[in-house]
Formats: C-alpha cells, sequence, structure tokens
C-alpha cells in the first residue's frame, strides 16, 4: 500500500484533511444539483416523463418503469424546464464522482500518512465506509438503474463526512500489535464492503416501504419524489440484489476472516464478545431477510422491514458498541491498552 | 405488489398452506387429505413436524435466534469477562437473583439458548433432508413440459412469422441447448439452467450443521485458559499452574499435552515520538520449550512468541496477549526479617502501564502482617505535586503506596486474590503528625514504616507477560464448515434457476410463436432474455408483426 514519494507524514496527513474537506463540498454541491433537479421535475407529472421505449415485452414486472435517469425525452410542455432538469441531472452526477475522486484521494493520502490502510479508528472507519457507499452507488448506478438514489446518497454521505470530520477526527497514529495483521486488513475490508452495501440495500428498502405506503394509502402525488421511484417490484428486485451481494462479503468478514484473525491475536476465534455477538445478529437478521422473501406472506413489505433491522443493528453494531460497551475488544473509541488483559 | 416470481409465490403459498411443497421445493409428499376432527396421534405428529420444518417457523426461529443473542451483547458475560459481571452484579442486587434465573451472564449456555438453537437444527435437518432426496431424483430429470398457454406467464412475449412452426422450433432448440438442458414434444421447446443453485443452497444449509457440529466439539472439549509469568520463570501445562482455566464441559485433564516452557525475556519496543509517543507497540517474549516434558524429556527448542503469532505444541496454542511490571519489593518486619521475596505481578490500569499491586507479608506473629496497596510509576512525574505517570517506559520508576500492619487473614483457609488485600483486620500506617504515610520509593530505596514496624525496599523491576493457552480439537471442520457455506452461498445467491419456453404454432396461415421465461430466484430481470431469445429466433427472413402482451 504505501508508495515512497518522499513526502512526509504531515503532509500526507494535511493533503487528506484537505482532500476529505473538498470531497466534502463537492458532495454538498452534487446534492445541491440534485435538489434543483428534482424540484424541477415535481413541475412535471411523472407520466409526462415516463420513457415508452420499454423493451418488446411490456408486461413483465422487470424492467424499471422508471427509467435509468428520470428521462426527459417527453418532458411534457417546457423546453427550459427539460433542459434544467437533464443539466442539474447531469451535473449532479458529475460532481458526485468528482466527489468521490477528491474521497478516495482523502482514504489513500491518509494510509500513505499511517503507512497502513486507512481504518484504525473510527474517523477513519467512517470515511471509508462513506466511501464504499457511494462508489456502490456510482458503480451500480446504471446497472441497476439507481439514479433516484442520487439525492439519499449524496446527502447521506455528505452527513457521515460531516460527522467523520466535526465529531470523530483523530489525528494519525500507528496501529496497536495487535491490529497488525493481514487478516485483519481482509477481516476489515470486507466488513466495510459489506456496510457500504448493506446501508445502499437499506435506502432501497426503505423507499420500497415508504412507497408501499404511499400507494397504499392513495396519496401519491403526481410530481413528487415518491411517484418517480422504481415499480415497487423493481425496488424489491433491485434491494434484494444489493443484500446477495452483500450478504455472502459480510458472511466472509464476520464469521471467516474475523475469526481467523481472532484467533491467532486471542486465541480463540470466537469469544462472544459483544462485537462479535452484535455482528452475528445482524448476520443472522439478514438470513432471515432472505429467508423471508421465500416464504409466503413475508415477502416485500416484511422482507423490506427485516432488510432495515439489519442495517439498524449494523450500525448500531458499528457505533454503539464502540461507545456504550466496554468490554468489547474492538473497542475503536476508548484507547484501550496496548494489548489488553481480558479475563482479569 | 405486482409478484415477479408468480409461480413460485403460488408455489410457496400452497407448502405454507398445505404444508406440501410444489415440485421445485418439495418437503417430501405427504397427502393431506384429511377431514376436520379426523385428527390421530400420527398425525398430529405429522402436523407437528411439518409445521417445525416449515419456512414460516425456520423464520421465526432465526428471529429468534437474532433476538435471543441480544441480551448476551448487552449484559455482562460472567464466560466473557468475569470482573465486570462481578460489578455488575454487586450494582445491581434486586436485579442479579431475576437475571441470575434467567441465565442472563450465560446467555450462550443457557438453556432456553440451547432450545431456540437445537430446535433451529431439527428444523434444518427436517428441511434439507427431503429437499436433499427430491434434487436427486429430480436433477436428471428432464425439463417441465411447456405450459399451454404461454402468454399467459408474467414474462412473456409472442410474434408471427412465415416460417413453419418445426423450423423455428428446431432453431429454438439449437440455439436454447447452450448452457441449457432441453426438452422437446409436441410443438415446444422447454429449456431449464441452472439447477445448481439449489445444490448451492442445499450445500450451505448443510455446512451451517457441520460448523455447529465443529463449533460444539471445540467448545466441548477445549480449554482456554490464562498465566501471569514473570519473565525468567518457567510454567508446565497442568492444571494448577493457570490462574484461570476455561474448560468445556467434557474436557479431560488427563488429555492435556505435557509440554512446559520458559520465558527468557520480554523486549518492548516504545513509540519514540508523533501521538501515541510513550505507547508500547512491537512485542516479544523468546522462549525455550520442550514438547514432552515427562521423565523422558523431548529436546528444548526455542520460539519467539510474538503477538499474532502463536506457539503451537500439538493442538495446543500459546498466545501472548497482555505483559507489565512486577515489582521486587521486600519487606522487613521490627526485627529486620525478610518477610517477603521476589517480583510482585502489578495489573497495568490504563495504556501507559501506570500499574496497580498489593504486596503481602505475613509476619512471623500473628497481628503483625504488613500489607502494601498502591500504584507503580514506569515514569513518575509530578505536576504541581500531583503524581503523574508519563509513560510506559521504565525512565523514573516509582512506587507510591499505603501501608498497613494487622491480620490478613491469610491463615483463615479462604483462598484470596493476590490483586486486592482484605482489610478488616488491617490498620494503615500514619506519620507521627496523623498525616497518611506513604511508601514513596526508587530502585534500591528504602523506608522505615512509622512505629518501627518494619522497613521497605523497592529492589527491582521484573517483567512479566500474560499468556493465553488454549485447544480447540478439530478447528478444521469449522473452518471447513464456514468455507464450504460461502460457497454454497455464493451458488445459492448468484445462479439463477431459469426456464425458458418456446411454442409455435401454426394460425390463420403464419406462425405463432410464443416465447416465455420464468426466473427462481427472483433477482432476475428477464426483459433482456426474453428479447434476445426471439431474437435469435428470427431470421432477417421472418417478418410479421411483433405483439406483446398486456
Ligand atoms: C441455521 C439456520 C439457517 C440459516 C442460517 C439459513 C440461511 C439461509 C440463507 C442465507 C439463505 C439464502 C440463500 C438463498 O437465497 O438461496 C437461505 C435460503 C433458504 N433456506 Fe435457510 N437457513 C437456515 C435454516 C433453514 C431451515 C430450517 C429451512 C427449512 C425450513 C430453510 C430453508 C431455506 C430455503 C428453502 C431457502 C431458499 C430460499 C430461496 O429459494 O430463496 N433454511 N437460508
Amino acid at each position: 500500500m504505501s508508495v515512497d514519494l518522499g513526502v512526509s507524514t504531515a503532509t500526507w496527513e494535511h493533503l487528506s484533511n484537505q482532500a476529505i474537506a473538498a470531497a466534502g463540498i463537492v458532495y454538498f454541491l452534487a446534492l445541491v444539483s440534485h435538489l434543483v433537479e428534482w424540484s424541477a421535475l415535481r413541475t412535471v407529472p411523472v407520466k409526462a416523463t415516463a420513457r415508452t421505449a420499454v423493451p418488446a415485452s411490456a408486461t413483465t414486472g422487470g424492467p424499471p418503469s422508471v427509467p435509468e435517469a428520470p428521462a426527459v425525452e417527453h418532458a411534457g410542455p417546457d423546453e427550459s424546464t427539460r433542459f434544467r432538469i437533464a443539466m442539474f441531472g447531469n451535473l449532479a452526477l458529475q460532481l458526485t464522482i468528482i466527489a468521490a475522486a477528491a474521497h478516495f484521494v482523502g482514504l489513500f493520502a491518509r494510509a500513505e500518512a499511517a503507512q497502513r490502510v486507512p481504518w484504525g479508528n473510527m474517523y477513519e472507519f467512517t470515511i471509508s465506509g462513506s466511501f464504499v457507499v457511494a462508489a456502490g452507488y456510482l458503480l451500480l448506478r446504471k446497472r441497476f438503474g439507481l439514479a433516484w438514489m442520487g439525492p439519499i446518497v449524496t446527502s447521506m454521505v455528505l452527513i457521515l463526512l460531516m460527522v467523520a470530520v466535526l465529531w470523530l477526527y483523530a489525528p494519525v497514529e500507528p496501529l496497536t500489535e495487535a491490529l497488525r495483521s493481514y487478516w485483519l486488513v481482509v477481516h476489515v475490508m470486507s466488513a466495510m464492503i459489506a456496510t457500504g452495501a448493506f446501508t445502499l440495500g437499506g435506502i432501497t428498502s426503505a423507499l420500497y416501504l415508504v412507497r408501499a405506503r404511499a400507494e397504499r394509502r392513495g396519496t401519491m402525488r403526481e410530481q413528487g419524489y415518491v411517484a418517480r421511484l422504481p415499480a415497487l417490484a423493481t425496488l424489491d428486485r433491485v434491494s434484494y440484489r444489493i443484500h446477495a451481494f452483500a450478504f455472502p462479503v459480510w458472511t466472509f468478514a464476520v464469521l471467516i476472516s474475523g475469526p481467523i484473525w481472532a484467533h491467532e491475536a486471542w486465541a480463540s476465534y470466537w469469544n462472544w464478545d459483544p462485537k462479535e455477538v452484535c455482528a452475528f445478529i445482524t448476520w443472522v437478521v439478514y438470513a432471515a431477510y432472505l429467508h423471508a422473501r421465500a416464504t409466503a406472506g413475508w415477502r416485500g413489505r416484511n422482507a423490506a422491514i427485516l432488510a432495515l433491522v439489519g442495517v439498524a443493528t449494523l450500525w448500531f453494531n458499528f457505533i454503539g458498541i464502540n461507545y456504550f460497551s466496554t468490554t468489547s475488544q474492538h473497542s475503536y473509541a476508548s484507547g484501550a491498552p496496548a494489548i489488553s488483559l481480558r479475563d482479569r | 405488489m405486482s409478484d415477479v416470481r408468480t409461480d413460485e409465490s403460488d408455489e410457496s403459498e400452497e407448502s405454507e398452506e398445505s404444508g406440501e411443497t410444489g415440485a421445485w421445493r418439495p418437503s417430501g409428499d405427504r397427502d393431506h387429505h384429511r377431514r376436520a376432527g379426523e385428527l390421530t396421534a400420527v398425525e398430529l405428529l405429522r402436523w407437528g413436524w411439518r409445521q417445525l420444518t416449515s419456512m414460516r417457523t425456520a423464520l421465526v426461529l432465526l428471529l429468534l435466534l437474532a433476538l435471543g443473542a441480544i441480551p448476551g451483547s448487552v449484559i455482562p458475560q460472567s464466560g466473557v469477562d468475569a470482573l465486570k459481571t462481578q460489578n455488575w452484579q454487586a450494582a445491581h442486587p434486586h436485579l442479579t437473583p431475576i437475571y441470575q434465573k434467567l441465565s442472563l451472564f450465560a446467555v450462550y449456555h443457557s438453556p432456553w439458548f440451547a432450545a431456540i438453537y437445537l430446535l433451529l437444527m431439527v428444523s434444518l435437518v427436517g428441511c434439507i433432508v427431503p429437499r436433499l432426496v427430491v434434487y436427486w431424483r429430480g436433477y436428471r430429470k428432464q425439463p417441465p413440459v411447456a405450459p399451454r398457454n404461454l402468454t399467459r406467464l408474467p414474462d412473456s412475449t409472442s410474434y408471427t412469422t412465415d416460417e413453419e412452426p418445426d423450423a423455428v422450433l428446431e432453431r429454438a432448440q439449437r440455439q436454447l441447448s447452450r448452457g441449457n438442458r432441453v426438452a422437446t414434444g409436441d410443438g415446444w421447446v422447454s429449456a431449464e439452467r441452472g439447477q445448481l443453485r439449489e445444490a448451492g443452497n442445499l450445500l450451505f444449509h448443510l455446512s451451517v450443521l457441520v460448523v455447529l457440529v465443529g463449533f460444539g466439539i471445540g467448545s466441548l472439549f477445549g480449554y482456554k485458559g490464562g498465566v501471569i509469568l514473570v519473565v525468567g520463570n518457567g510454567f508446565s501445562n497442568q492444571l494448577t499452574q493457570y490462574d484461570d482455566f476455561d474448560p468445556g464441559s467434557l474436557f479431560d485433564a488427563a488429555k492435556m499435552e505435557p509440554f512446559c516452557f520458559t520465558v527468557h525475556d520480554f523486549k518492548v519496543q516504545w513509540i519514540d515520538s508523533g501521538p501515541r509517543q510513550g505507547l508500547a507497540r512491537g512485542f516479544q517474549a523468546p522462549l525455550s520449550y520442550r514438547t514432552d516434558c515427562g521423565s523422558d524429556p523431548s529436546p528444548q527448542l526455542s520460539y519467539d512468541l510474538r503477538v499474532n503469532h502463536p506457539l503451537k505444541i500439538g493442538g495446543t496454542q500459546i498466545f501472548l496477549i497482555g505483559h507489565g511490571y512486577a515489582p521486587v519489593i521486600t519487606v522487613r518486619d521490627a526485627q529486620g526479617h525478610r518477610l517477603t521475596n521476589g517480583p510482585t505481578v502489578f495489573l497495568p490500569e490504563s495504556s501507559d502501564f501506570e500499574s496497580f499491586g498489593v504486596v503481602k507479608a505475613s509476619g512471623r506473629q500473628p497481628g503483625k502482617d504488613i500489607g502494601l496497596e498502591g500504584l507503580f510509576y514506569p515514569t513518575f512525574a509530578a505536576v504541581h505535586g500531583q503524581p503523574i505517570n508519563v509513560m510506559g517506559q521504565l525512565n523514573n520508576p516509582t512506587i507510591s503506596m499505603l501501608a498497613y500492619v494487622g491480620d490478613l487473614g491469610l491463615n483463615g483457609g479462604v483462598s484470596q486474590s493476590i490483586y486486592a488485600m482484605d482489610k478488616a483486620g488491617m490498620t494503615q500506617l500514619k506519620k507521627p503528625n496523623g498525616k497518611v504515610f506513604r511508601v514513596d520509593l526508587r530502585p534500591h530505596e528504602t523506608v522505615q514504616l512509622p512505629n518501627g514496624a518494619g522497613s521497605v525496599t523497592f529492589s527491582g523491576i521484573r517483567q512479566w507477560t500474560r499468556l493465553q493457552i488454549s485447544r480447540t480439537p478439530d478447528v478444521w471442520l469449522t473452518l471447513l464448515g464456514v468455507v464450504l457455506a460461502l460457497v454454497g452461498l455464493l451458488g445459492s445467491l448468484f445462479i439463477r434457476p431459469r426456464r425458458v419456453w418456446v411454442r409455435a404454432r401454426r394460425r390463420d396461415g403464419t406462425t405463432l410463436v410464443e416465447v416465455a421465461a420464468l426466473d427462481r430466484s427472483g433477482g432476475g430481470d428477464l426483459v433482456p432474455v426474453l428479447s434476445s431469445v426471439v431474437e435469435s429466433l428470427r431470421t432477417p427472413s421472418s417478418k410479421g408483426q411483433e405483439g406483446a402482451r398486456g
């Protein structure tokens, strides 16, 4: 990971901080563009923008009923509105890409400053995790038609970065001995990827619930954001596919690489440490989610609720356990003794 | 909700209601033609079994497992952190008995937790075994006959052409046989792929069982123990040598491996700069060991024990998990008799190794015991009269302790912690002016206790290492289980079982071709599939109008 460019630790750290700040600003601009885009869209009823060029068989529940990007081919009345929508949608995407690039530079510089992978504490874990969310969104955007997620992802990443910079910031420090292990790198990397993906899946499931509720109550407004979300079946499917990706990664992180590392560092591969228990709970909840999708009466709404429970346990594990539990050996939040004295 | 998986949902809908599963995911072919009131004991059993092995029960049990695991992450567990549990219990005298009844301090060994996972296991076996049988039988079967009315399926399309139906079907068969198993019949072609998904799913669920068996063996027959060893001292692998020992319920002490070892040194690499200056970073404990220290000892070997680099002796592993200082404090009584000798282990209280310890010196006469209790500072400094510790390195080692005389209660037959003093029979020593007397010493210094009670000498400093020694039989089984589970899971989640059907028939002088597809995983988008099938079926010559249903 480390490249010797003859730059000092302090410089790298400084660069990292600036890149993260820049990324935050650009995410903010992307969010603003999204807001302009969607507020312009509000003036246009959904039907006017729906793309008619859906492939041959229009009968399937498969294709997104709202196109890839809030499309404007048939945007109704107003030329300038159409232009605004297209331009700001595009601008938001470009800005998000730039922001993610800056975000990556921030991570890279942090890694160079610390001479190790950038996830030694909560600050680093948060900036890395939010990067995974942003990168996952950008990578899957086309494939799963996630354009509608833009405003949510940009605001979420922005908030995470703000929290990280304002409350969690910690200067670069070397890892304690027990944390210096290849398995830990693999473990944390996979945990982080899964966390990012589960978060995206959680967003999809939440929107599924929002849309399902609006449909049930008949409160969906013609121009609203909710009306522009993909059809329920599509949301459900996209959500499933994201979870289907995240679940094996989480399985690997929590039940394979984690225990292997724990075994090397603490002599036993499963310690029922609060963090492990919580990760296990998350795993079981997502297994239940996958089951729910195959169980009559649990599909759809209940499955989506389970997915949200899963995200809740996931984030509680990350934030809550670090702050509230003192027995956790994973404690990032407190300066635990260099190598800990357990059982005493 | 418009369901993509109509076909499948119908199947499982039915399976939930009747307990019988459709062709794809059957759990056995049982009859369910029963009139009300005709419930015999056998039928009741069957009914119960069917409930237990149903998908819904599995789901509920999974959720219960998740719920049941929560208390263990919130309430301190005696198996994880005994000290913390004791403190918690002391602080909550009213809740403690209730919690104890509910086994909330040992959730993962409690009967109710066991009940959940045992039920889940039974359910799993009851679910998997019949499905294995069905899968095995069905694997070599032909793909099913195409449904009569393809355009009724949610994912379907049709077009007309001038070609003969046979030509279309023949082409369909050729095209679809790539990566599919294909069956043909009168006027239809049926193709199926992705049967390995079910295999993956079965492998996953079977592996979950393997993991549980492996985990069970490990925790029943294994043990985990810890010992604090002052550098220079030896250890031989016997129960009595451990400070704490946590055996599995079927552990047999006679099977402990007869090794022994001696820690020769302990080296710490200190961080000299940066925000973590003064903290420890790299650790090394060179030791020498013999795999057999019995009457016929094996040759001596040596190893550099480090964090994350355990020493393996046979099936037992030795881990370096902690270290600290053991000041050598010599206590003499009024007559100058030496009451203590050797190092006392002090436990670090923070990452800078400010450590707490107790010295117990039993006197030559009753009531003349001397006790010391206090702190050890590796690098002592006084800031505005307040003692502080600067770092973990030994730059200005100092002890600062309170002294007591009286009866330590060492002869009461009750075993005492060596890290705490029972002060019931002790009186604290004061200076003649009534102020608290402190033993503040640097190495090789001596202080006389007030009232001629004796003297204390800080003779030197040793280091100690905390070692964790554990044996987990058959770890490989658990590891194999999780790896297989992951493989099965990948197959189960990423293989997309899919059926494609083509029907062609003559109608009104042209040929009507109908194509339908069915995704069984619920994750696939069939639109591109349908269009590519249609694409491959239509030759440039075939003109005709395309009709999409709906
Ligand atoms: C230890 C408990 C269990 C765990 C951790 C577990 C986990 C999982 C996971 C992660 C999946 C998703 C894989 C996929 O979608 O194919 C799955 C699917 C499935 N499980 Fe389980 N399971 C457990 C117990 C059971 C039991 C008791 C049954 C029987 C009732 C069962 C029946 C199924 C079925 C039929 C599927 C396939 C669902 C589908 O086609 O989407 N599982 N299980």
